[in-house]
């Protein structure tokens, strides 16, 4: 068994590539927050003429291209472009150089907003025409009828979405490995470089990441029996 | 009661209603009757402003409906739909409380005991705590029905309210419409049950294409019609 698994000389390195999950953690938790709430934005701008052409190429952009790519030019491409700008052409001197969390912060809250949004405005889409006339039938206005009727059932009927969402964050937020902030892979990466050991690191790795997900969708379940109104 | 005067509306370019004119007497029952796309329930949800009208007037209790916001209208007009539509979100209780709380700004209280007299009346009163989706349809159609009567409406706008039901539920749902038109509320009712339009309409509408063909005494309207499209329409469906 040792001579395919090697537990002993693994085990001193789990603790520390345990920590990484805070770190994979908070990129999912922050984009998601941060994702709901440029994703609301997004619906709203979205029903209003002139700024529904901006949603459209926004989700556009975000959809459309690798979220890999998006991390690289938030941090990689943009800080060059306005050292240039600024301090090349316009003579100043500000060090535009973020680092590497926040720059992961800002591609995952933008990038999950696009798919939010999306979720939600199905979600709202969804709300039976029926109900919202029988509450402009009894004189409801428009703002208790979005945070009474409205949103209150989008919001059930897209939760499995948004938990789907979050799941996939937190799984995509992996690729914050290329910038060398120490998630779970970056930090089997660095196992690996001191022990020349692939095959441990990446099992543990693995295994975090699926009991974590599988906890999750547990939870998402129970949410979801409790969301449902009546209906089992 | 409710007065609507030379009444036009089009959807795109369908003219759904062509010059309606009508009285709608206070405390009384008047039933609208007529094939389907013949203008009825465009007729009542312009009433309460559901659609809006292209020309003509509304008087709601001598007032032009022009003048009212949209909240005074509703104020005096109640509104019960085909498909319930109940607040699926909410218990039983709330759909009924909801709008006296957040519409009327009646405390919480004192809300959910009106609340529960209304849902005894229709004979609910079991069902506080479920949720629409719990319900029979007969029991929603009760549900909505005191959901409609709780804000003590003066006009009670009906829109087929018996359409959405299984038939062994129909009679449970027309029984307390027919309390209803005993107790001075007008009531305006389209409906395709024949046998319920006969028995409490004290007024009958029938529409066909958009316009009033015949209307008057629903006792005379029965036994005698006038014109021939409505006698040819009354010996399709009774």
């Amino acid at each position: 068994m040792e001579n395919i698994f090697n537990y002993g000389a693994i085990k001193d390195w789990i603790p520390y590539i345990f920590s990484g999950l805070s770190i994979t953690m908070l990129i999912a938790l922050v984009a998601a927050i941060f994702g709901v709430v440029i994703g609301i934005i997004l619906v709203v701008f979205s029903k209003v003429k002139i700024t529904d052409k901006f949603v459209i190429a926004y989700i556009d952009l975000f959809r459309g291209t690798p979220l890999i790519l998006q991390l690289s030019i938030v941090y990689f491409a943009v800080p060059q472009f306005l050292d240039r700008l600024v301090n090349g052409i316009m003579g100043m001197n500000f060090d535009f150089q973020l680092s590497g969390i926040i720059a992961a912060f800002i591609t995952f809250s933008l990038n999950s907003a696009a798919y939010i949004s999306e979720i939600i405005r199905s979600g709202i889409n969804s709300v039976d025409n029926g109900e919202i006339e029988a509450a402009k039938a009894l004189g409801v206005n428009k703002y208790h009828m979005y945070k009474d009727i409205i949103l209150p059932i989008a919001f059930k009927n897209s939760f499995p979405s948004l938990m789907n969402e979050f799941i996939t964050l937190v799984k995509e937020s992996s690729i914050v490995s290329i910038i060398g902030i120490q998630d779970l892979i970056r930090r089997q990466q660095i196992v690996t470089s001191q022990t020349y050991m692939y095959f441990e690191p990446l099992i543990i790795v693995g295994i975090i990441y699926y009991l974590v997900i599988k906890i999750l969708s547990l939870i998402g379940r129970k949410i979801e029996v409790k969301l449902a109104y009546g209906r089992s | 009661m409710v007065e609507v005067k030379g009444l036009y509306k089009s959807f795109g370019d369908l003219e759904v209603l062509k010059d309606v004119s009508y009285h709608f007497a206070k405390g009384k029952t008047t039933v609208i009757i007529g094939s389907s796309g013949s203008g009825k329930s465009t007729l009542l949800r312009c009433i309460n402003q559901l659609e809006e009208i292209d020309s003509g007037e509304i008087i709601i209790d001598g007032i032009n409906s022009n003048d009212l916001t949209h909240k005074k209208v509703v104020e005096k007009v109640g509104m019960v739909f085909q498909q319930f539509n109940l607040f699926s979100n909410m218990t039983v209780l709330k759909n009924v409380m909801y709008s006296l709380v957040t519409v009327k700004k009646i405390d919480k209280k004192i809300a959910k005991e009106m609340a529960i007299n209304a849902l005894t009346t229709v004979n609910v009163q079991d069902k506080v705590s479920q949720y629409p989706s719990q319900l029979s349809g007969g029991q929603k159609q009760r549900v909505a029905l005191a959901r409609a009567l709780v804000t003590n409406v003066d006009v009670m706008l009906f829109d087929e309210p018996t359409s959405a039901l299984d038939p062994e539920m129909v009679n449970e749902v027309l029984d307390e419409i027919k309390k209803l038109t005993k107790t001075g509320l007008t009531n305006i009712i389209v409906t395709h049950e024949m046998g319920f339009a006969r028995e409490v309409a004290d007024e009958i509408i029938y529409m066909d294409e958009g316009r009033i063909v015949e209307c008057g005494n629903a006792k005379t309207f029965f036994s005698n019609p006038k014109k021939e499209r409505t006698k040819q329409f009354l010996n399709k469906i009774l």
